[in-house]
């Protein structure tokens, strides 16, 4: 059993834990992730790591409340347990991995979109350790929906802040943000990272495409055991089908195709959408509206 | 009971119509009164064949005798000194071609139902609490186990009843490998039989460790190193799914026979008090002809779909048991025989619609062996399916050889290992199972697992 030692509400349904998960907390790097499952009965659900502290044995997550699965989880408290705690699966951030001259000379950008957030604060965090200054753009809806914005400050080289609706900071999404800072501003990048929902990272990955930026993007599509075996998070990179668990999550933004991934992200919408019924109405769910199957 | 020596007494099953509805087991098994009576049927050979058939070499004569007998305990006592794992062997090993295949009674009438036995030693075991025997004291040595499937567990059984101190690693959530995630529960119960085996591993003082990925978590160096293995055997199987590479094959609808499997299986999703959702389909069609399809297709089936299996050369090439077809073809799957998928069609929200195939005929035996099959030309066809299952092998996971140096692979990504002892080309690193040899069967994984146990005892014993 994998104990909840923190937990904290962020904004808009997300949530942050920190969970006892020792040898996972040893070998995790930014850019992987793990499974969690509440119970028996529960989903395996991928998760990437947010952050983690080697000596107190712990992993931070971050979630969202998006169906019947992560709401279970968000009931969970301080000293409940996670029933499995996996991980960490997928590659570490390409940029990690690279050599310290060569990463001192890149200048990087990070594009965060809501709760994708929440993984890209390991890697700036890794960069400020290892005295590489990079920027960080923090996109959200409204000001209330932004998460992790001081963490971030605190490790981010300049940190730009852009609500769409202009409650805070710049007025503009992600790429009006990014357009900003290199057409006005005179920024350049020599790579960015976009990590948030996946029709951001698509518009992103396309701004930069013209821009001429290479970009990387963290994906996380349906899965089930994460090391290879279903192959249900299949994805098409350039010509070539990869899986996220194992050769990702991070690829190339300029080669995913995110349309297709955007359409099998939605495979099992009906089939979550019953499991929500199943549990908001609890014992009064008693099927036969005919929609449910229930 | 009337015994006719020249036929086995028939083995109980679930009616066709009804278990096609249900997650049930197919075969009920012998009662102790059929066990006995068919116990009667071994001749007892001097020299028996049917030993020789069996990949880990049960004295298959002296436990029937303990059956005739009506000895479920020492029955079952003979069986452990060479097998784990008898109530999964006795369920899915392919005995028609090992054991039965060799029994003498087989010349002039049916051969002696060495199989069913065995179930039915391990299930009334089971029933009346007989345990294995745990070994006095232990020698102070720790090996390392990777995988807890079939060769896993019979390797870490077969140490621990040596003394050993034996830790196993699962990556997933539960252990026992492909009996957990890949068969499906009409054929092997998971809390019933394969969660009891697993803690009669246990009960010999074997400790699983769940939810650990090696290679990932920690590397097989740093567990010989830092954490005081004294060896390790890697029984990782072959888990990574194969796709063919058509047009459309990542639509929505297209799942692996793995994935479709471990959703059902190991998640339970055909439960719904499970949260792991599963799609059902209304027209399935299973691409591939081995156990694996037809678990697959069955599974569908009992989900309510009309299943067909589409496979690209005849009857008498599929390479799934006759048990498993015959099942198949009684539970209503239909077979598209001679048949191969070409592309798959999907509709404006990326759903399976239609998979197009061409006809084949059998040209020249291959390397294989078998008839080559051809393409007909012109006889493209579509199945209007909404659900389309790629079953077509599966190959071992790079996770463990690409974090191991001096470990050496094949062309293939299997592991190179010996196939007398399990030695790998790292010192104090053994190998079994799926790994080396590709998909293949659990009995011989669980030969491999037994192996690779006494080239670990040889090796540590020199010391």
């Amino acid at each position: 059993m994998y104990k909840i030692v923190k937990k904290e509400y962020l904004a808009n349904n997300i949530w942050l834990m920190d969970v006892e998960a020792p040898r996972v907390a040893k070998s995790c790097q930014p850019g992987q992730f793990v499974i969690v499952k509440t119970d028996e009965k529960g989903e395996r659900i991928p998760l990437t790591v947010c952050d983690y502290d080697r000596e107190k044995g712990t992993v931070t997550i971050v979630f969202q409340t998006v169906g019947a699965s992560t709401e279970l989880m968000k009931d969970l408290g301080v000293g409940d347990s996670f029933q499995d705690f996996v991980g960490p699966l997928g590659c570490a951030s390409e940029l990690i991995e690279m050599p310290e001259e060569e990463l001192k000379k890149e200048r990087i950008l990070f594009v965060c979109g809501g709760v994708g957030t929440a993984p890209v604060y390991p890697q700036v965090k890794w960069m400020h350790e290892h005295g590489v200054d990079v920027d960080v753009i923090i996109g959200a809806r409204t000001k209330d929906l932004m998460i992790l914005e001081n963490e971030m400050r605190a490790v981010a080289g300049n940190l730009y802040v852009a609500t769409d609706d202009g409650s805070y900071g710049f007025k503009g999404n992600g790429c009006d943000q990014i357009n900003d800072l290199v057409n006005n501003q005179g920024k350049t990048y020599t790579r960015v990272v976009a990590i948030g929902p996946m029709i951001m990272m698509k518009f992103v990955a396309q701004l930069t495409k013209e821009l001429h930026i290479p970009t990387i993007v963290s994906m996380n599509p349906i899965m089930v055991d994460g090391t290879g075996m279903c192959g249900a998070c299949r994805l098409q990179v350039g010509d070539e089908i990869k899986f996220a668990c194992v050769d990702g999550p991070e690829f190339d933004g300029h080669l995913v195709d995110f349309d297709q991934a955007m359409l099998r992200q939605r495979m099992y919408k009906t089939e979550e959408g019953r499991a929500m019924l199943r549990l908001q109405e609890g014992d009064t769910h008693h099927g036969g509206c005919g929609n449910c199957e229930g | 009971m009337e015994v006719d020596v020249m036929k086995r007494i028939p083995v109980r099953e679930q009616d066709p119509k009804v278990r096609a509805a249900n997650f049930e087991e197919v075969c009920l098994g012998y009662d102790k009164e059929e066990a006995m009576a068919e116990a009667t049927r071994c001749l007892q050979c001097k020299n028996p064949q049917c030993v020789k058939g069996c990949p880990v070499n049960i004295d298959i004569p002296g436990f029937i005798k303990e059956v005739a007998e009506g000895n479920v305990e020492g029955a079952y006592h003979v069986i452990g000194e060479y097998s784990a794992l008898p109530a999964v062997c006795g369920r899915v090993c392919p005995q028609e071609s090992q054991c039965e295949v060799k029994c003498i009674r087989g010349i002039k009438g049916d051969a002696v139902s060495i199989g069913k036995l065995e179930r039915f030693v391990a299930d009334a075991a089971r029933e009346q609490g007989v345990k294995p025997v745990k070994a006095e004291s232990l020698n102070g040595k720790k090996v390392a186990v990777i995988g807890s499937g079939p060769a896993g567990l019979t390797c870490a059984g077969d140490l621990a009843k040596l003394g050993y101190d034996v830790t196993i690693f699962e990556a997933l959530h539960k252990a026992g490998g492909v009996l957990s995630y890949g068969i499906p529960e009409f054929r092997l119960p998971k809390t019933k039989v394969v969660d009891a085996e697993v803690e009669n591993v246990k009960s010999l003082g074997v400790k699983i460790e769940t939810n650990v990925v090696i290679g990932k978590a920690i590397t097989i160096d740093e567990l010989l190193n830092e954490e005081g293995f004294d060896a390790v055997f890697i029984g990782s199987g072959a888990g990574l799914p194969k796709f063919m590479g058509i047009p459309g094959e990542n639509a929505n609808g297209v799942f692996s026979a793995n994935e479709y499997l471990t959703r059902s299986n190991l998640m339970q999703a055909f439960d719904d008090d499970y949260a792991t959702p599963i799609v059902a389909g209304k027209k399935v069609a299973v691409v591939g002809g081995g156990n694996v399809a037809m678990d697959a297709a069955r599974t569908a089936l009992r989900l309510g779909a009309e299943v067909h299996i589409v496979y690209r050369r005849s009857e008498e090439e599929l390479p799934a048991r006759v048990e498993e077809v015959h099942h198949a073809k009684e539970e209503g799957i239909i077979f598209d025989l001679l048949t191969n998928p070409t592309q798959i069609f999907t509709d404006d929200e990326g759903n399976v619609k239609g998979m197009e195939c061409i006809r084949m005929e059998l040209g020249e035996p291959d390397e294989s062996g078998r008839r080559r099959p051809v393409e007909k030309p012109g006889s493209e066809f579509t199945l209007d399916v909404d659900t389309v299952i790629m079953s077509l092998g599966t190959s071992p996971n790079p996770l463990i050889s690409s974090t191991t140096e001096g470990l050496d692979i094949n062309k293939w990504k299997c592991i190179v290992a010996e196939e007398s002892n399990g030695q790998t080309s790292k010192a104090k690193v053994y190998a079994g199972g799926d790994a080396v040899t590709g998909a293949a069967t659990v009995i011989l994984a669980m030969g491999a697992g037994k192996a690779a146990a006494k080239g670990i005892h040889e090796f540590l014993s020199k010391k």
